[in-house]
């Protein structure tokens, strides 16, 4: 392929930490950008785009797990809760102050954020699976909070309606507006890890995750790093709670049960801990899996099985098919789907002359 | 290496082959009904029953020749129970064409409810949460059909009434799953128990619900409940009859909403001989004699077959029925108003809002929607378990009218 770096030379420290240092790659983020914001959208059902809208607002709630759990080396099990305060959050101050999105978002975020930092507190004593427990009881916490306490949740049915998001006197509700709104933040998200990576932070985090007491002893400050990183990662989870909320139109605390978490967690396992691209690619993959195995046996399964048959077996051939496929891709390759995508472009970068 | 290449290249042309393939190339008269549904997920043990139920019943109609000559498909998504799937089976369902969707699930529902009115599709709930939207002036686009749970906890009251010949000084205990549509009928208990006079304790029950010993024990030796009002799901209905019968209670005492009434739930707690007593409320008609199932497998038998399996579960197979019964019937309606076949949303909505008397031979209640109650009256009957099968209690009935009307009246002035 013509992506090599031969005959590119880096004459300042500013080329060599450059996010994409070869002319090949900016070229290439220009036109996948050109692809996202003007091809796309223009080009497909407005369907294909409500997938696209759901993997988007996965991509931002995969990329602050990632963060915690991947760059720094700390378990979460309450990421579908830290979502459920930034919803519940933008909610309230959406109703209940008339504010706009462009508030009540980072608003959300922050609380999130806020609620993260503490039910992070553990994290300074424990590590791995007893941090994983922790984090589970704090999901639980907010879960039961959020469901008994009826001036959070806006009454028993523990639910808010909020208005579609407006921007000016413009209102976000088709599908293809509300593409353009949460590409927006994705693209804010990856270029904010991408950034938060190369910085300061970014490496304390890898050290911490690497080896916290080596982290120590040159000098980083655990006490604090972790807590930032559990404070980044619940930000982000607080505007996808956001961003589900707007989507949808209501904040219910049922979206952000433990499931959700536990979806996440599978999206960047499957993608790939400690990366970018993994996440996207986690949050492609659990998001769309389901949906094209669907279709891939609705058009073959009738060749075999009855329709009532086959409507019993999708469903459940689904959930096996999508699991084997997990384990498969873990089995051959268990740093995710990133690393294969590595591989790949390792292979074609020596080709034809492989050795 | 090449074997890396190879599962990117297969899913790159799985996703083409699905994306360029027309799917179902929709034939000029064919109306599209959606159906959510939840064969694996958290309430499976319902959608296996029930949405074969649906199905059989739309066969059925084509069978006959379709509406009017118009033949019906039924889209049914599978979602899990989990709200995003269920947002991408909406919008599946609506580039499909449907033009009445069938809703699966009270979060779901809630997360629809905006984006239907947005786009003018019908969508019904029945036996799922939002009590609120039987104010059609309101949410414009949802249909609850079935008595809401704000009717259930009227009727349930009434219902204790009668069996204990008056409420003034009784003891009624609400046993109820603690989420938001296990919560949404306390308002309504509570109103009544301060109008009746009654004495109202709620014990709520932690998810998943298999655990409930604690509040059973307190019901019955405590509290000592004149009459227990069960609202539960999923496992949790069978777990409450085993437990209220291992403390003595009588069951004959107890009344439960309408998702811990099936034969499922029954069978999970030991069969009908330890139910004996238990009181269901139902929304459809249970059992077999109706005409509508004779002739459904009357249908089978002309293709050769037995009646399926799923029509023994009759609480939910009905259910199915009556689901596609009603969402057909809106489109008769439609098709009235517009013969040539091509009906959108919108007149499908105003179909809806033409339904009167239309029972299939007494499964359905006598349902009356109209552009104000997209309910339909809020009709349940109470079934008993005796002598080994479900056995009819009351006729359709609906109670505290004015009380349900009240909250229905104070959501809206809400916002």
């Amino acid at each position: 392929m013509i992506h090599r770096e031969c005959g590119v030379l880096k004459t300042t420290y500013e080329a060599d930490m450059a996010l994409y240092p070869l002319p090949i790659a900016r070229w290439a983020v220009g036109v996948v950008a050109a692809l996202f914001f003007v091809v796309l959208p223009f080009s497909v059902h407005e369907y294909y785009l409500s997938i696209v809208n759901l993997v988007s607002i996965a991509v931002v709630g995969a990329l602050g797990l990632n963060i915690l759990v991947g760059y720094t080396g700390q378990i979460s099990i309450g990421h579908g809760a830290f979502m459920s305060v930034g919803a519940y959050t933008a909610a309230n101050f959406a109703t209940r102050l008339d504010l706009p999105f462009w508030l009540s978002l980072p608003l959300g975020g922050l609380m999130a954020a806020l609620v993260g930092t503490v039910v992070g507190i553990p994290s300074l004593r424990i590590k791995g699976l007893y941090l994983a427990i922790a984090t589970l009881a704090g999901q639980l916490i907010i879960e039961w909070t959020i469901n008994h306490v009826t001036w959070i949740s806006g009454g028993v049915q523990a639910s808010i309606e909020v208005p579609r998001p407006r921007l000016g006197g413009f209102e976000i509700a088709s599908q293809r507006e509300m593409y353009f709104f949460l590409l927006v933040f994705v693209v804010i998200a990856i270029t904010g890890t991408l950034n938060l990576m190369r910085s300061r932070v970014g490496r304390a985090f890898v050290a911490i995750r690497d080896h916290d007491i080596a982290a120590e002893l040159i000098g980083i400050n655990i006490f604090r790093y972790k807590l930032t990183a559990f404070a980044i990662s619940s930000f982000y989870a607080g505007v996808t709670g956001v961003l589900y909320t707007y989507y949808l139109g209501i904040a219910n605390y049922e979206q952000f049960q433990i499931v959700t978490s536990i979806d996440y967690l599978a999206m960047i396992i499957i993608g790939g801990l400690g990366s970018v691209l993994g996440s996207i690619f986690g949050a492609i993959f659990v998001t769309l899996l389901p949906i094209l195995i669907r279709y891939a046996m609705e058009a073959f399964g009738s060749l075999v099985l009855s329709p009532q048959a086959v409507l019993n077996t999708i469903p459940n051939l689904r959930l096996i098919l999508f699991g084997a496929l997990i384990v498969f891709f873990l089995v051959v390759e268990p740093e995710g789907l990133n690393r294969l995508w590595r591989n790949i472009r390792n292979y074609f970068r020596v080709w034809p002359f492989a050795y | 290496m090449k074997r890396w290449l190879a599962i990117p290249i297969g899913l790159l042309m799985m996703s083409a082959v699905t994306l360029g393939s027309p799917g179902w190339a929709a034939a000029s008269h064919e109306i599209v009904l959606g159906l959510q549904c939840d064969r694996t997920g958290a309430t499976q043990t319902v959608g296996v029953h029930l949405c074969p139920g649906y199905h059989d019943y739309v066969r059925l109609v084509n069978a006959k020749g379709g509406v009017d000559g118009h033949k019906i498909r039924a889209v049914e998504i599978d979602h899990e129970y989990k709200v995003p799937q269920g947002v991408e089976a909406y919008e599946r369902h609506k580039k499909e064409g449907a033009v009445v969707i069938s809703l699966y699930g009270t979060p779901h529902t809630y997360a629809l409810t905006q984006k239907l009115t947005e786009d003018h599709i019908p969508g019904t709930s029945p036996g799922f949460g939002r009590a609120d939207a039987t104010d059609g002036t309101r949410y414009p686009y949802v249909f609850p059909l079935a008595a809401s749970y704000w009717s259930q906890a009227g009727a349930a009251v009434d219902f204790a009434r009668k069996q204990m010949g008056g409420l003034k000084g009784k003891k009624i205990a609400f046993l109820f799953f603690d989420n938001p549509a296990g919560r949404e009928p306390i308002p309504v208990l509570e109103d009544l128990a301060a109008r009746e006079g009654f004495q109202l304790r709620t014990f709520a029950v932690p998810p998943p619900g298999v655990e409930m010993g604690a509040q059973v024990l307190d019901i019955a030796q405590r509290y000592r409940a004149d009459f227990v009002i069960a609202h539960l799901f999923g496992r949790s209905p069978s777990v409450s009859i085993k437990e209220l019968k291992r403390v003595g209670y009588p069951l004959r005492k107890v009344v439960s909403f309408v998702w811990g009434s099936a034969e499922a739930d029954i069978e999970a707690a030991g069969g009908f001989g330890v139910a004996e007593g238990y009181h269901t409320m139902q929304y459809a008609g249970v059992g077999t004699d109706f005409p509508v199932l004779t002739e459904i497998r009357e249908m089978y038998r002309k293709e050769g077959k037995e009646p399926s399996k799923e029509m023994a579960s009759t609480v939910y197979y009905n259910r199915g029925v009556m689901w596609a019964a009603v969402a057909v019937e809106a489109v008769r309606n439609a098709l009235k108003a517009k013969p040539d076949g091509k009906v959108t949303g919108a007149d499908v909505k105003a179909g809806f809002e033409k339904i009167k008397g239309f029972t299939l031979g007494g499964l359905l209640p006598p349902l009356e929607i109209t552009p104000n109650d997209h309910e339909g009256g809020g009709w349940v009957q109470i079934w008993q378990v005796k002598g080994g099968k479900f056995a009819r209690v009351t006729d359709w009935y609906k109670a505290y009218q004015d009380v349900v009307a009240k909250h229905i009246k104070e959501a809206g002035a809400k916002k």
